[in-house]
């Protein structure tokens, strides 16, 4: 019995031993959830691609270990989708590192297995507050929602906005938008004369924009998801009249890059507070964009792009410090600072979102007569403002 | 008062949009009886057609309508000839898995030549332009539009009442083999009335890609708008189609006016009410 035991032991720890000499050598493989098909095929497509420029750009190795990034397509908003993949990846693949995360359902379902992997998960996109909440293990390269709409509200406050209107996508984000702008609004001096939430599912904004326009509002501040939506709004508030009639209107990421061009000149003019610009003036983005272009043909960096390249940037500085340990990794990450295409980044310890500055950008049309989001204004190093932990 | 004539103008401007895009659905679906759920796909070709004309090769929007919706009824043409011939034979769920594997194939397609992002149309800026009705203003496409689904209405009636044609349509989708021992080309009916159905998704889908914009899952967001119209107003009614799509148009937009927050469900509500005290339909005959 005591021999059998002692025979156990041995080989445990000979078994222990084995594995890690062999993972000294062994590739370390991180594990990318987002959407690679369906109508938000764009969000898996801008991060690959962007991981694809860091690792043209970085090399495919770091401390002495090869990082292979492997692709789980989850087709969308599809909490259950999102943990099995997870699983796979964890239990199959044996992934050190979990990325990616385009909605907030998904990166919330893996919240559990992070904290039982004891596996750290960078969140590319996904901007609700309240998910780095859900495990100690998430750590966040994109932007929380108050991190953008307090400071366009303080922004817009003082530019001459007096009376303002809210309309935004009656969902999560949305919601968390309108409350974060018409409190900072209203502690600025402003008055919030009606909070619309529109269905998400519409595409005849005249209604709504009608009703703002007969309001007396002077600014009207949205959030709506990119695409038919965002489109089909910035529409109606030209083509209502709302421009001629002097209404404002700013925005948070109603003029992503990806879209644009399909907004068309009518785009001209609008105001929008926001993290990221393809045409962000620095040596850095310059090369970002410049090597996306070289690598992908005719795709554009947006905010989905530099929050996968700062995502890469933070794997590789936490791999160089900890290896494969998860526990290590999230201890080093805390309070990690380098440059981002974006402009300087910090990773909170606290809230383990970046803290970065804010640009308020106007769309114009740019030198090759591409509509670009040029920045005016920055509000520097804002942290995510709607984390209490 | 203005706010009523706010929501009938706007109503009637969106209704007019959604009786553009689900009227060849009608025919297709109700005239011929045959479950077409790659209706939408059609517009989408149609769209993506101009996008193509109008962005990248700088051809003039009306030309560039034109030529696209004949290139979608040449398609439809040769999809009609290859696939949908023997389509017709299946049962429901057959033509149903068939249609959506054709849906599957035509959003592929744009996916992999022109990404899933907005096509934007290179409409000219007339179309954009406000036009001021007094109590308040409205773009100028909505009046196109307007003016358009009345004249695809006029000329629908026209067609199946008084031509010959229409007459062989409804009896050839009627009884299909007494037709044909009558010396009705049936083939060549069934043909014709497709590609009308797929031409006029073509033409909705370029005028209404103000209000649903084109992109590669056009067909499938907008599928379910589509089919409320058609079942609302009955199979194979053009007029039902046309008052379902005004009806809608106007609550939805009265909803949205007058109820922001619960809009949608007050749409859905009134269409489950309806549906359930005439199940076929406003205008829809008993099957």
């Amino acid at each position: 019995m005591t021999f059998s035991k002692l025979t156990l032991y041995l080989v445990a720890s000979a078994a222990f031993f084995t594995a890690g000499t062999l993972a000294q050598a062994e590739t370390i493989k991180v594990g990318v959830i987002a959407t690679f098909s369906g109508p938000n095929a764009i969000w898996g497509k801008q991060f690959r691609e962007a991981i694809d420029v860091y690792v043209a750009q970085h090399g495919d190795e770091v401390g002495g270990h090869k990082i292979q990034f492997i692709y789980k397509d989850v087709g969308g908003p599809n909490a259950d989708a999102s943990k099995a993949a997870a699983q796979e990846l964890l239990v199959r693949e044996g992934v050190k590192y979990l990325a990616g995360f385009d909605f907030t359902p998904n990166a919330v379902a893996v919240a559990p297995l992070t904290k039982q992997a004891k596996v750290p998960a960078v969140i590319f996109n996904a901007g609700t507050s309240s998910i780095n909440k859900q495990s100690e293990f998430f750590l966040r390269t994109s932007f929380t929602l108050a991190q953008l709409a307090q400071p366009a509200a303080e922004w817009a406050a003082k530019n001459g906005s007096k009376k303002v209107i809210t309309a935004v996508s009656d969902y999560n984000p949305g919601i968390d938008a309108e409350t974060a702008f018409a409190a900072s609004f209203e502690k600025n001096g402003g008055t919030v004369l009606e909070k619309i939430r529109m269905p998400l599912q519409t595409n005849d904004f005249a209604p709504f924009l009608q009703r703002i326009k007969n309001s007396g509002a002077d600014t009207v501040f949205t959030f709506l998801p990119v695409g038919p939506a965002t489109f089909a709004f910035t529409k109606a508030y030209n083509e209502n009249g709302l421009k001629a009639a002097g209404v404002s209107f700013i925005g948070n990421g109603e003029t992503d890059e990806t879209t644009l061009d399909a907004l068309g000149d009518q785009a001209i003019g609008l105001v929008t507070a926001y993290h990221y610009s393809d045409v962000h003036e620095s040596g850095l983005n310059k090369s970002f964009v410049a090597k996306l272009k070289e690598l992908h043909p005719g795709s554009r960096a947006n905010m989905a792009s530099v929050g996968a390249y700062d995502g890469a940037e933070l794997i590789y500085r936490m791999i160089k410090a900890a290896g494969t340990d998860g526990t290590k990794a999230i201890e080093a990450a805390k309070g990690m600072e380098w440059e981002s295409p974006r402009g300087p980044v910090k990773m909170d310890p606290v809230s383990r979102t970046v803290v970065q500055n804010v640009y308020l950008r106007r769309v114009e049309k740019g030198a090759d007569g591409k509509l670009v989001n040029r920045e005016f204004a920055t509000v520097p190093n804002v942290p995510d403002l709607g984390f209490n932990p | 008062m203005s706010l009523i004539l706010s929501i009938v103008v706007d109503g009637v401007a969106y209704g007019m949009i959604l009786f553009m895009i689900s009227v060849g659905l009608s025919i297709t679906m109700g005239l011929m009886r045959i479950i077409n759920l790659a209706h939408g796909g059609f517009a989408l070709l149609g769209g993506a057609a101009v996008h193509l004309l109008t962005t990248r090769l700088d051809v003039a929007f009306v030309p560039a309508f034109l030529v696209a919706v004949l290139a979608v009824v040449l398609v439809s043409v040769l999809l009609e000839r290859l696939l949908y011939r023997h389509i017709y034979g299946f049962n429901e769920l057959g033509q149903v898995l068939a249609t959506i594997g054709i849906v599957f194939i035509m959003i592929a397609t744009v996916n992999l030549f022109l990404g899933s992002t907005i096509l934007p149309l290179g409409a000219p800026a007339i179309f954009t332009t406000p036009i001021d009705l007094g109590f308040r203003t409205l773009p100028f496409h909505r009046l196109v539009v307007i003016i358009s689904g009345l004249l695809v209405l006029a000329g629908l009636w026209f067609l199946m009442e008084k031509t010959r044609f229409g007459i062989y349509l409804r009896a050839a989708v009627d009884n299909r083999v007494a037709a044909a021992s009558l010396g009705i080309n049936t083939p060549l009916v069934y043909l014709v009335a497709f590609a009308l159905g797929a031409g006029l998704a073509a033409v909705g889908g370029i005028l209404g890609a103000e209000l649903l914009p084109i992109e590669a899952y056009y067909p499938l967001r907008y599928m379910v708008l589509f089919l409320i119209v058609v079942s609302v107003g009955g199979l194979g009614s053009i007029s039902g189609s046309f008052l379902a799509s005004i009806g809608l148009g106007i609550l939805d937009t009265a909803g949205r006016y007058l109820l922001p927050g619960v809009g949608t469900i007050f749409f859905f509500v009134a269409i489950v009410v309806l549906l359930a005290l005439r199940p076929n339909g406003l205008m829809g005959k008993a099957q």
